[in-house]
């Protein structure tokens, strides 16, 4: 032992660190497991399968979900993370901003409230408008609850990011559209994909305001899951989380690898 | 001795400097989408359904405008036949389960988060940045489906009563639908919340604090108490917020995991609005909750700005 | 009084491949001021680390008055650190920061106000008392650190580079006052430092270490007039290395042709044998004009620097370049222009051939 009195170390964190990150994976584990079983009582193990996901990927009323999802959450990105982009652009690039921190509270604050409380206040003002359209009501109650979460990144990068780089721009006879063009767009850019990841994932998630307000046709992904779980386990569904599981950490490894090339080149 | 600003006070009746147009317009439309959006799905919702809280239930599901506070009143006592109140503590019940569960969610989360976040901490770099990654990638999983996951282990024929009727549990053993299991799928979905700003404040401490404090004769239980501890406050209390205030708001455990008697505030309320049961009641319960979460933000902020005008 | 504070037997460290110490041996006497120098990476900070118990040596043994102490956690050694960013804990004001490792050792609280409020008096802080860490200057807190470090009553006091963040004057203020505090308390210093000027301001004795091994242990006047290597020549002082030709070694001097042409007796360490050798001297030691001995040697002056005090010369002889510097006694003092010719000399005991 070359470290005899390492003051930094306490016992048994090693093995209290292993349990955890079990902990961590142990259940996303047993999902994966029992969607290859292939008895129709998802806890009693017959044989291997894999024909419950064969029956997940020809499932309609699944697809047709999967579809609202992705409509809605490519969507409320695009408003979530433009509105933020503009805001933290305004609030951190702005000067004489007036309600600076007021504004940065309002942008924040899906955050900080319940977000059943949310839902159910929207629920009642567009039935109070008499708004009808379901997809319309999910863009817009999803865009404003992720807006918080493309913000917060965005703001981050910029606020980090020295003034110096675009003064450079202008004193290279850059104009103001050619400087945000080429110089703080490029470089706020991992902040800017976190962002909208964020809100993708985030939307994608949602559940809360999602079952408040869906309505026949626009049920979304974990509004139709929570209907299937509410009709009791099946391996179908562990098929069906097993793919989400997977499609996640795919996502999410991409992700995460972007941002790190994003601040591989940072000065 | 001549003062100048006796004589001619030139900056003051000078024009205000003011910046570029460009930067001025900017910030107003910038911020105006933000302000838009939130106004509309968030402010005016909020003043609508404290306006709500006080309404009248209607006949047919739904409400009429007016000032009536037994949306309140119904969260305490119950109005008998002939107008007479009595107490009834089930949704006190409710409010109380749903304090203790969030506050015990915190609890577990940041007894786990601490030692965690500090072994992550101090291993060297390539680890450390893997064992962060580690731990964010099963929050990118939906939450609907980490909460389903705990249903397996927990329910009938799952993993859990089957290693222990392994050695020797009656057969048919199920730990669903009650607070314990609400509880276990609580602090599997929001543990990740808790450990990333306990990890950020102990990466931030800095290490030769803790030789000074070796060096000055604390053991490790000393340096725990009186340095790592008090040091990494800041990190520890913004996990314990981001914890704590979710799991106020807590609907998918409880609606999942603890089956239809043992609600929360959040699910409590989520019953109110569908299927036309009582809004103003419902909207009463929302407010409530919300003004927990307010006690919670302000006591946080007094202790910031406190913290601030002290330094 | 020479008892030995700290031994030091056979100390070997490696990081993974890179050996940081050698087999170190040495001994620091009880009450002295003992000085590790050397450059960055020779070995000097891991070796007090060593001392505070932080680190654990591969091989050999420490000990603390004669007590082995290699498995002695940091917080059961009588010793303390000074750290060179003074990891002042910041959550405490002075008097608790000063009280921590008193309250620690189980002092009686009575005893523990009346210690730290002699501490803080000792170092001029008292009236910061309840102030924290974040409210003082980088002099101050300095202080502070040597207030917590002394308290205890350590039997040894480590310093870790502790000038090193302080500016130019705070720095030589400091050299003195940490002196003095020495004298004063009578414990032994252990000092750290990669600056060779505050090294033979304030030591007893300096160990240079170089390559993670001890190149020389001596008293300053020792280590800067006698060094037994090129290596202490080159880090303690300037000094000019001149190739020599050594004709005969002996007893501790030896017969060398300088490439002046000049044939001269001067010390020499053991191990000097006939041959090639390098011949060390300081420039300030190279007398130049009227004040050159009688052995002096024409020079010509290639480039000078005015510093005000003293004008430093570049010059070269029979094709060999070397420095010389010279005092500024009146306003007249430098008057050799750049591109002339000079008497330059030097005394044969001012010399002294290096090993390697």
């Amino acid at each position: 032992m070359s470290k005899r009195h390492d003051v930094k170390r306490y016992p048994g964190l090693n093995a209290l660190n292993l349990a955890f990150f079990a902990y961590l994976y142990a259940p996303l584990a047993v999902v994966v497991a029992y969607s290859f079983n292939d008895n129709k009582i998802a806890g009693v193990w017959t044989h291997f399968s894999l024909k419950w996901y064969g029956s997940a990927l020809n499932n309609p009323a699944l697809m047709k979900a999967l579809e609202t999802s992705l409509i809605v959450a490519a969507v409320a990105t695009v408003v979530a993370t433009t509105i933020a982009l503009m805001a933290a652009l305004a609030i951190i690039r702005g000067r004489n901003v007036r309600y600076r921190r007021l504004s940065e509270t309002i942008v924040n604050l899906p955050l900080l409230l319940p977000e059943i409380v949310l839902a159910v206040a929207t629920l009642i003002l567009f039935s109070l408008i008499g708004l009808q359209n379901g997809m319309v009501k999910l863009v817009i109650a999803h865009s404003a609850f992720c807006t918080p979460f493309a913000f917060l990144p965005i703001r981050a990068r910029l606020q980090g990011m020295s003034l110096d780089f675009e003064e450079a721009a202008t004193d290279l006879y850059a104009s103001r559209w050619v400087t945000f063009r080429r110089v703080t767009l490029p470089l706020i850019f991992p902040g800017l994909f976190s962002g909208a990841m964020l809100a993708f994932l985030i939307s994608m998630d949602d559940f809360i305001t999602s079952n408040m307000l869906s309505s026949g046709g626009t049920t979304t992904l974990p509004v139709y899951i929570f209907s299937l779980i509410r009709a009791g386990t099946s391996p179908e569904l562990n098929a069906i989380a097993s793919l989400l599981i997977l499609a996640s950490l795919v996502l999410a490894t991409t992700a995460l690898l972007v941002a790190a090339r994003g601040n591989r080149d940072r000065l | 001795m001549t003062d100048s600003a006796h004589h001619g006070p030139v900056t003051a009746t000078a024009p205000r400097a003011r910046a570029p147009g460009f930067w001025h317009n900017l910030a107003f439309w910038g911020l105006l989408p933000s302000w838009l959006l939130m106004g509309v799905a968030l402010l005016l919702p909020i003043l609508i359904i404290a306006a709500v809280s006080v309404a009248t239930r209607g006949a047919y599901g739904g409400f009429e405008w007016g000032f009536d506070l037994s949306g309140y009143r119904q969260i305490l006592f119950n109005e008998g036949w002939t107008g007479e109140l009595e107490f009834t503590p089930q949704y006190l019940v409710i409010i109380l389960r749903t304090l203790a569960l969030a506050g015990v969610t915190t609890l577990i989360c940041l007894a786990v988060a601490v030692p965690v976040a500090y072994h992550i901490a101090c291993q060297p770099p390539r680890l450390k940045a893997a064992l962060v990654y580690l731990i964010t990638l099963p929050f990118w999983v939906s939450m609907i489906l980490r909460v389903y996951a705990w249903m397996i282990i927990l329910g009938r024929d799952g993993p859990l009563p089957r290693f222990l009727e392994f050695f020797g549990a009656h057969a048919g053993l199920s730990f669903m639908y009650n607070d314990g299991a609400t509880l276990a799928a609580m602090v599997y979905t929001y543990m990740p919340l808790m450990v990333l700003p306990v990890f950020a404040s102990i990466e931030k401490l800095d290490g030769t604090l803790i030789e000074a404090a070796h060096d000055l004769y604390g053991n490790r239980w000393v340096t725990l108490r009186r340095v790592i501890l008090p040091l990494t406050a800041p990190g520890l209390i913004s996990g314990a917020i981001l914890v704590f205030v979710p799991s106020l708001g807590a609907v998918l455990e409880p609606s999942l995991m603890g089956g239809g008697k043992q609600m929360m505030m959040g699910s409590l309320i989520q019953l109110q609005f569908s299927g036309g049961r009582n809004w103003p009641f419902g909207a009463a319960i929302a407010m409530t909750l919300l003004v927990f979460v307010m006690i919670v933000l302000l006591l946080i902020a007094r202790r910031a700005t406190a913290k601030e005008s002290t330094a | 009084m020479n008892q030995k504070a700290v031994e030091v037997i056979g100390v070997s460290k490696n990081f993974g491949s890179y050996q940081a110490l050698k087999s170190i041996s040495f001994d620091i006497r009880s009450n002295e001021f003992f000085t590790m120098l050397g450059p960055s990476g020779c070995g000097k900070t891991t070796l007090l680390r060593m001392l505070a118990g932080f680190e654990s040596p591969d091989t050999g043994s420490i000990l603390l008055n004669g007590r082995e102490v290699v498995e002695i956690p940091p917080h059961k050694r009588r010793v303390n650190t000074v750290f060179q960013s003074y990891a002042l804990f910041p959550h405490m004001t002075l008097e608790q920061n000063v009280a921590f490792g008193l309250e620690n050792l189980g002092w009686q609280r009575s005893r523990i106000r009346s210690r730290v409020g002699e501490m803080l008096e000792r170092v001029h802080m008292s009236q910061f008392a309840t102030r924290k860490p974040a409210q003082l200057s980088g002099g101050q807190r300095q202080r502070v650190a040597l207030a917590r470090a002394l308290a205890p009553e350590p039997e040894v006091l480590l310093l870790d580079e502790p000038l090193s963040a302080l500016d130019l004057k705070l720095r030589q203020a400091m050299r003195d006052e940490l002196r003095m505090l020495q004298r004063d308390t009578g414990i032994t210093f252990v000092f750290v430092t990669h600056d060779q000027e505050e090294a033979l301001d304030m030591s007893d004795r300096i160990a240079v270490l170089g390559g993670g091994e001890v190149q020389q242990i001596g008293t300053p006047t020792e280590i800067y007039e006698e060094p037994v290597n090129r290596f202490v020549a080159d880090f303690v002082g300037e000094t000019n290395f001149l190739p020599v030709e050594v004709l005969e070694a002996a007893g501790g001097m030896a017969t060398v042709r300088t490439p002046f042409g000049q044939l001269i007796r001067v010390s020499a360490p053991a191990g000097v044998t006939k041959g090639a050798a390098t011949l060390s001297v300081r420039p300030e030691k190279i007398n130049l004009g009227d004040q050159a001995p009688a052995t002096a040697f024409p020079a010509q002056v290639v480039n000078k620097n005015y510093m005000g005090g003293y004008t430093h010369y570049l010059l070269s002889a029979n094709g060999t370049e070397f420095r010389a510097s010279r005092r500024n006694a009146s306003r007249e003092g430098d008057t050799i222009p750049v591109g002339g010719t000079i008497a330059a000399g030097f005394a044969e005991t001012s010399a002294r051939v290096l090993l390697a």
